[in-house]
C-alpha cells in the first residue's frame, strides 16, 4: 500500500517526506518497545508507535523500517524530525489510538509482519 | 555520465522542481506612492532593471527601467510609480513547476516573473532565468555527488587485497548513559556494511546485534566499545565494557528479564529482550561477564 493511502486511512498528518507519498509499505508493526520492533519487524514495514524519542529513528534505520507513524496524536520533538530527515525516513502523525490505527490498516488488507515472508 | 543523460535529467528536473525552490526570496520592491525620482535611486543602487510594486504584501504592478525612460522623455516631474507601472502583471505561483516559468518567459519575452504564494496571494519572490540555471546546476551537482558516493563502494575490496586471509575491522566507541548519542555506532556500522555490499539479511542481523549491544552498554555501564570484523562469509561482532557485569548470565538471556531503571523503560528500552534478540540474530553467541569488572559479548553471523 502506498504511504499516501496510509495517510488517508489514518487521517494522518505528514511531518517528514512530502516526496515519499508514493512509497510502498508492505506490512505493519505496532509497538512501543524498541526491542520488539527489532525482534518482530521485517524490512519495508510501517511502524506504528507511541514513542517519539529520536531513538525510534535509529531503531527504524537498523530494522529497515520504511516509514514511522506516531499514534495517539503524539508529536515528536525537533531532534526526532531532524534525525528522520537525515535518514530519509518519512514520519506521519495520527490522532487515532494504537488499536484503532492497527484495525483500520488491517481491515484495508495491510498484513502484519508475521504474515509476510522475508525477501 | 554522457551528455545525453545530463540533458534528460535536466528536462526531468524542470518538471520536478518547483518555483519556490529556486526563486530569489529577498526582493527589492517599491510602493505605489513611491515617486519616479526615488525609483531611479532604487534601480541604480540595487543594479536592477525593474521591480515589483507592492502594497500590504499584495502585488499591485511592476515597473521597469523602460517605464522610467519613457517618463524621463515626456512625463510630468511629480509622478508616482502607480501612474506609470504595468498593472496587468504576469505572475507564477510558488508551487508551479519550473517548466511553466520557462515557457512563460519565452512566450512573453520577460526577464523576470513575480512569484505569488497561492494561498495568501502574497508576493514571496522573483524568478529569473539566472535563478533557474543556478537551481538546476545545484540540483545536478547534488545528484552527481550522491552518484560518486554510490560508485565508491568498497565491495570489491576483498578481491583487491592479496592475502591468505583478509579481515576488515571497524570499531565504534560507546558513551555510557548518553541516550542522545546512543545508536550512532550501530547506525554507522550498518552504513559501512551497506557500502561493503554485505547481503541485506546478514547486514540487518549484524546491525540489530550491534544496536542491542550498544544500548546495553549505554543503559548499564559508563561506556565501552563495539567492534565488527568482516571476513568473506563471516561477520563477528564484539561488544565490551568495564561496567558492573552480569551476575546471572543465564537469567539475563531469559526473555523479559531486565534490571533496567524506569527512565530506560519509559524510552522503550530495557524490556528484557536485548540479549534474546542478539542470540536470535547470531549464529553463535558467547557472553563472558565478571561482576565488578565488565562484560564481553561476541556474536558471529555466517553470511
Amino acid at each position: 500500500m502506498k504511504l499516501g493511502q496510509v495517510k488517508e486511512i489514518l487521517e494522518a498528518e505528514l511531518l517528514v517526506g512530502q516526496e515519499n507519498l508514493d512509497l510502498e509499505v508492505e506490512m505493519v508493526c505496532g509497538a512501543d518497545l524498541m526491542s520488539d520492533v527489532l525482534a518482530f519487524t521485517k524490512p519495508d514495514s510501517l511502524l506504528l508507535t507511541g514513542l517519539t524519542h529520536p531513538q525510534v529513528i535509529n531503531t527504524a534505520e537498523i530494522a529497515e523500517i520504511k516509514a514511522v507513524c506516531f499514534v495517539r496524536g503524539k508529536r515528536p520533538p525537533a531532534e526526532t524530525i531532524e534525525r528522520a530527515k537525515e535518514e530519509g525516513i518519512p514520519l506521519l502523525c495520527t490522532p487515532l489510538l494504537m488499536y484503532e490505527s492497527c484495525g483500520r490498516l488491517y481491515s484495508h488488507d495491510l498484513p502484519g509482519c508475521s504474515q509476510v515472508e522475508e525477501k | 555520465m554522457s551528455g545525453k543523460v545530463q540533458f534528460t535529467r535536466t528536462q526531468e528536473l524542470i518538471y520536478e522542481m518547483k518555483v519556490g525552490e529556486v526563486m530569489t526570496h529577498s526582493v527589492v520592491t517599491v510602493k505605489p506612492q513611491t515617486s519616479m525620482n526615488e525609483l531611479r535611486e532604487v534601480l541604480r543602487s540595487n543594479r536592477i532593471s525593474g521591480t515589483p510594486v507592492v502594497s500590504n504584501d499584495r502585488l499591485m504592478g511592476i515597473i521597469s527601467i523602460e517605464d522610467f525612460i519613457k517618463w524621463l522623455a515626456n512625463g510630468p516631474p511629480k509622478t508616482t510609480v502607480a501612474e506609470r507601472m504595468t498593472e496587468a502583471v504576469v505572475t507564477v505561483y510558488d508551487d508551479e513547476p519550473l517548466v511553466q516559468v520557462v515557457s512563460m518567459l519565452d512566450r512573453h519575452g520577460f526577464g523576470r516573473l513575480p512569484v505569488i504564494q497561492r494561498k495568501h496571494k502574497k508576493l514571496v519572490g522573483v524568478i529569473t532565468r539566472g535563478d533557474i540555471m543556478e537551481g538546476l546546476l545545484h540540483k545536478l551537482e547534488i545528484g552527481y555527488q550522491q552518484e560518486e558516493i554510490h560508485r565508491y563502494r568498497a565491495s570489491h575490496i576483498f578481491e583487491d587485497l592479496i592475502a591468505d586471509r583478509t579481515a576488515l575491522v571497524f570499531q565504534y566507541r560507546v558513551v555510557g548513559k548518553d541516550f542522545q548519542k546512543a545508536g550512532s555506532g550501530a547506525t554507522r556500522l550498518k552504513k559501512t556494511l551497506t557500502r561493503l555490499e554485505i547481503h541485506p539479511r546478514a547486514r540487518r542481523r549484524a546491525a540489530i546485534i550491534a544496536y542491542e549491544a550498544e544500548m546495553n552498554i549505554v543503559i548499564y555501564t559508563n561506556g565501552g566499545n563495539i567492534m565488527a570484523k568482516v571476513e568473506p562469509g563471516l561477520i563477528t561482532i564484539k561488544a565490551q565494557d568495564n561496567g558492573p557485569g552480569i551476575a546471572d548470565v543465564e537469567l539475563a538471556f531469559t526473555p523479559g528479564y531486565s534490571t533496567a531503571a524506569d527512565w530506560v523503560r519509559e524510552l522503550g528500552f530495557g524490556a528484557g529482550m536485548g540479549l534474546c534478540n542478539i542470540k536470535e540474530c547470531a549464529d553463535e553467541t558467547t557472553l563472558d561477564s565478571v561482576v565488578g569488572k565488565g562484560t564481553r559479548l561476541e556474536a558471529t553471523i555466517i553470511i
